[in-house]
Parts: C-alpha cells; structure tokens; sequence
C-alpha cells in the first residue's frame, strides 16, 4: 500500500501517508520468524497426536502442532515431539493407554477434522488422563479452515484450564511496532498478530515513530502515541474497521504513555503542556482531563492497578526513576520500589499482585518481577542487557518483552517462571513494545 | 652518546609509552564543542545576520552534549549558548526549535520526558543569555532519533544531546 514517495516534499508525503493510514483495512504485515528457546523438566508431560482428517482438500495448518507449540512456551507442559509419536489414535476408544504410560506421559490429546461444507470444517477433540484412562474433555468446534488456528489455540485453552485450573490465555492477540529500514527511510507499523506471533495485521503505519501501544479493556481498540505531525500525539484506533480518533496533541511538549482504565472509560496520559511532564486522567467520551501529579520530577509510564482505584507510574521525584503509585483521583504518591539503580515502566498482573518493571543496574536493563505480597524482593525474567516494556499475559503465566540483541531489538515471550523463552524477530526490522491484549470473547 | 641526544631518545620513548598507555586508559568523553575562534566581528553594527549562521564558528556549533541522566549544562557549552542567544536578540525574527534526545539506556516514555529536560535546560540557558521565550519551541524526542547505534558509552554520549535547529533566520 506504501509507494515510494521520494521525490514528494516530505510534508506531502507525510500528508499522504496518514490517509493512507486512515484509509487502510487491516492488511498483512511482514511475518516474525519464531523459535522457542529452553525447556522445563519438571513441566508435565502431554502427547498431542497429529489430528486425523477425514477426506477434503490438505488443511493450511497442523492444529496438533500450534496446540504442542503453545503447551511448549507456556513453561507448564512438555509435548512430545511429533517425531515420537508412534500411535495415532483419532478418538478416545483406540488410545493404547500401556503405550503412552511407557512414554511417560501423563495426557494425551486426540482428534480429528472433517468436512463441514462451505469452507469450513468441523474439529473434534478429546482430552484424557492417561494413568487413569479417564476421559477429562471433548468438545466440538465448526469454523472457517482460515481460522484454523485460533481454534487450535481454543483447544489449548481449554486443556491449561483443566489440567492447571487457570485460564489459558493462548487465543489473545498482541501488538506491538516495527521499524524498517534506515534514517529517514523508516517506516513505522503498529501491528497486532496472534499470541504466538502469526497472522500480523498492520493496524497503522507512519514515516515518524509509533510507540506505547495499549489495548482498551473489550481488545477492539489500540491507543497509541505517534510522532505523525512532527509532535507526540496519542490516538485511539479501533482495530478492526481502522477509524481513529486523535485523542491527546497539544502542541506543546509530550503527549504520552498511553494506559486505559479497567472499564475503558478512562486514559492515563504523560502530558507536558503545563510546563512539565505530568500524569492526567483523561475521559475517553468528554475528554476531561484530570491532573494527577504535580511535582518537578518526571512522571511518566502510567498504568492502572486492576481495581482501578490506583495508578503505578514512574517518577524520578527521588533522583533515578523508581515507580510509585497515586490513587486514580490524584493526590500524593506512594514510593513502591527500592531495590535497583532505578525501576521504570511498570505491567501490573491482572490480579495486582505481581508488578514487572525495567529495572536498570549500571549499563544492565532486565526484567524485573515484584510480588506485592513479599516484600519489594525481585526475580529477575530476563537476562539483559538493554531489556524493556515487559507486558503480563491476562492470566499473568507468560510475560512479553522487548530486548535489543546487536544492531536488532526483538520480542521475547517468557513464561512466569523464567524457563521458557520465545523469540520473536523480524528478518529485516525491529520489533518493540509490545503489548499483550486481553481475553478474545468468542 | 652526549648527554642532549640521551634527553631526546628519553623524550621519544615518553612520548610513545604516553600514547600507548592512553590508547589503554582513553575513557569515552561526551563530544566537546570545537574550539571557538575569538568570534569575528560581525557587521559593521555588531549584529548577527542570517549569513553568520553558517560562516560563525559559534553559530555554526547546534549540538549540546549531555551526561548520562543529566539535563545540565556542561560550561564548555556556555559560549554557544552566548552566541545563539545573542543572535536571537539581534534578529527578533528569528525563530529557534530545540530538540531533546536521549540514548538509549531506559524506557522509551522516561527518555521523551529527558529529552525534554535537555531541551527545556538549553532554552533557559538561551533566555538566561537575553533569547525571549517567543523565538524558542521545544520538542522531545527521546531515544527516538539516535545519529549512532551502537551499545557503548562513545556512542551514547552522541546521542546524548539538544539540538539547536533554526525554524527562521
């Protein structure tokens, strides 16, 4: 959609281009290469055997393998390679239990696609315990073969559910920004993709940096801040039909650090119009603004705790940034780090009680874990050096974060523990800020 | 060997020890402004016109470096703001975008209010010189736009900076 506009005065091309952005349907985005790195031995061992399909034409993906990639990221489950896998049983009446007990394995998950007509097929599945040769779940899905995926990503819900108690969070969708090319050849993307990095649609594309991308609470908008008109501005844009609203541009100083209340109504934003880099609480309807800090220092990086009572930020009112925390209406702040050179950019969990944040000692950048519960110790989830915008999967299992590897800034998805780690790059760009969204409603 | 010439090969060998142990000890220093010639006298009436922009070897200078997580004004960047403020006095129309930038050590959102200080420090300098507030604009532009990209401290102390950019002359 982007023609090379060279010889256009860089003000018109700049104009042209932020149509073009407006005009723009979601469109494919240049795809991330993924591999998953380390492994956990104590997770617990789960065969997917490849799904049997009855008849039609060669399905454009292996839904067994998405389900065995997202059991592997997750750090909770090992699955057997496919290359093990020496029985294929499509339903739960033809699993050799004494097979799979030998292959210790502690689950088994069989299925099978067939035909729906329409271009869509039908997926069935079952979930057993293999010790107790007990069947734990079957369920049936009819979809469109170009969703393939996120039904295979469904199912994998629904099995972390069963066997962890805990919502899978495999069917959600994260965004991030990419950057190709050099100088004054960059293009900016805001992309959104699958949670393991596949189907990146581009949302918004710019000549000028996008940064701070936030999904709203119902995941169908993206607030985000983009240097389009030669300042910060902050615009809302709703991923699905790309109409956007321009939300924050006062032409003085910053217009950042975009963060949506829990119900939506609201925008935490970093203004600096008043003189000096400031937290404000901005309605989305009205667009009241409501001043929250007032203080020298820079306040910046706001993000709401899930009960939307309070607000974490970042603040360097002590010297290096730390975060502290102000309570939605305004008022005074609340110190809440102290371990570390300086903390900054905080994710808070969707429970409140775990906070990652950036923590920086010397030229080390890592990303650093806070229980809320113990104390203000930390666990580190990344091993740096130049580490950021850490952002919580809904359920908190799995952390997204950028980091910057030689000339290239890359994405990682950590699982909470810290064992398992997958890397997502672009061939030729950077990819940073991620930004998980929130549960897909079916 | 007469004692002059035994000076001199000591002399020599100083010299190259000196050199090879500073190759060793050199630590990355923020670039310093050029040495600034005694300004030559401008026009005839002592005001600065647009042409000195690019013939001044004050003027000429519209980087200000900056330590890390510093937003003050290193006294070898004095001079400079000197001569831009005087220049902004002597041509009222003249019209001064400052731009902060940052490297790129911290989060993205922290750096845009950095670079922002940077600015802001560079602007009151130049009002502090006799610049008015109605020909200085600020923005921030955080780590966005680094000149260098790589990882170490001589890189980052060039990214560390305000830039002096002339909107009008």
């Amino acid at each position: 959609m982007i023609k090379p506009m060279r010889k256009f005065s860089s003000r018109l091309a700049l104009a042209l281009l932020a149509v073009a952005a407006l005009l723009a349907g979601p469109a494919a985005a240049q795809s991330l290469n993924v591999d998953i790195v380390g492994g956990v031995k104590t997770a617990t061992p789960i065969v997917v055997v490849p799904f049997a399909q009855a008849g039609g034409a060669p399905l454009p993906t292996d839904v067994a393998d998405v389900i065995r990639n997202d059991f592997n990221r997750s750090g909770k489950f090992r699955s057997l390679a496919k290359s093990d896998i020496v029985e294929f049983p499509s339903r739960g009446a033809d699993i050799k239990f004494p097979t799979w007990r030998l292959m210790k394995q502690d689950y088994i998950t069989v299925g099978r696609i067939s035909d729906a007509g329409n271009g869509a097929v039908r997926i069935e599945y079952e979930l057993w315990d293999v010790n107790k040769q007990q069947s734990l779940l079957a369920q049936a899905f009819t979809a469109p073969t170009g969703d393939l995926r996120g039904v295979a990503h469904q199912i994998a819900d629904q099995i972390y559910q069963k066997i962890t108690g805990v919502r899978g969070a495999f069917w959600t969708r994260i965004a991030y920004i990419t950057a190709v090319g050099l100088g004054n050849n960059t293009t900016y993307s805001l992309i959104v993709a699958d949670s393991d990095g596949y189907n990146p649609q581009v949302v918004a594309r710019s000549k000028e940096s996008l940064l701070s991308p936030a999904w709203s609470p119902d995941g169908k908008k993206i607030a985000y801040v983009s240097f389009e008109s030669g300042n910060s501005s902050i615009y809302v844009q709703d991923i699905t039909t790309g109409s956007r609203q321009l939300i924050a541009a006062h032409p003085r100083g910053i217009n950042g650090a975009p963060a949506w209340s829990p119900d939506g109504s609201k925008l935490a934003v970093a203004l600096s119009y008043v003189g000096n880099l400031e937290l404000f609480s901005l309605d989305v309807a009205s667009r009241h603004e409501t001043r929250l800090t007032n203080n020298l220092a820079i306040d910046t990086e706001p993000v709401w705790a899930p009960d939307g009572q309070s607000i974490y930020f970042t603040s360097d009112r002590s010297g290096r940034p730390q975060i502290y925390q102000v309570s939605a209406g305004g008022g005074s702040a609340e110190r809440v780090t102290f371990q570390g050179q300086n903390n900054a950019d905080p994710a808070v969990s969707y429970d409140g009680k775990q906070i990652a944040m950036v923590q920086g000692n010397g030229n080390v950048y890592r990303i650093a874990v806070m229980d809320r519960s113990l104390g203000g110790q930390v666990r580190f989830l990344s091993p740096g050096s130049l580490d950021f915008s850490p952002s919580w999967a809904p359920n908190a299992s799995m952390l997204l974060y950028g980091a910057t590897e030689g000339p290239r800034s890359v994405l990682y998805a950590v699982s909470a523990d810290g064992m398992v780690r997958q890397r997502l790059a672009l061939a030729d760009g950077d990819v940073s800020d991620p930004a998980w969204g929130p549960y897909r409603q079916q | 060997m007469n004692k002059t010439v035994r000076v001199a090969l000591v002399a020599l060998l100083c010299v190259g020890a000196a050199a090879c142990s500073k190759k060793q000890e050199v630590k990355p220093q923020a670039p310093a402004p050029e040495p600034v010639a005694q300004t030559q006298a401008p026009e005839s009436d002592g005001k600065y016109t647009p042409a000195d922009l690019d013939t001044d070897a004050c003027l000429r200078q519209r980087v200000v470096y900056f330590d890390f997580d510093k937003t003050e004004i290193k006294p070898e960047f004095q001079q400079i703001m000197a001569c831009h403020a005087k220049y902004l006095q002597d041509r009222p129309s003249a019209h001064i975008r400052l731009e902060g930038n940052t490297d790129e050590r911290g989060t993205r959102e922290y750096n845009l209010g950095l670079g922002e200080r940077r600015a802001n420090a560079v602007s009151s300098a130049l009002q502090a010189n006799g610049g008015s507030a109605s020909q200085l604009e600020v923005i921030s532009y955080g780590k966005e736009k680094p000149v260098c990209r790589e990882h170490n401290e001589d890189c980052w102390s060039k990214n560390r900076r305000a830039e002096i950019v002339y909107t009008a002359q």
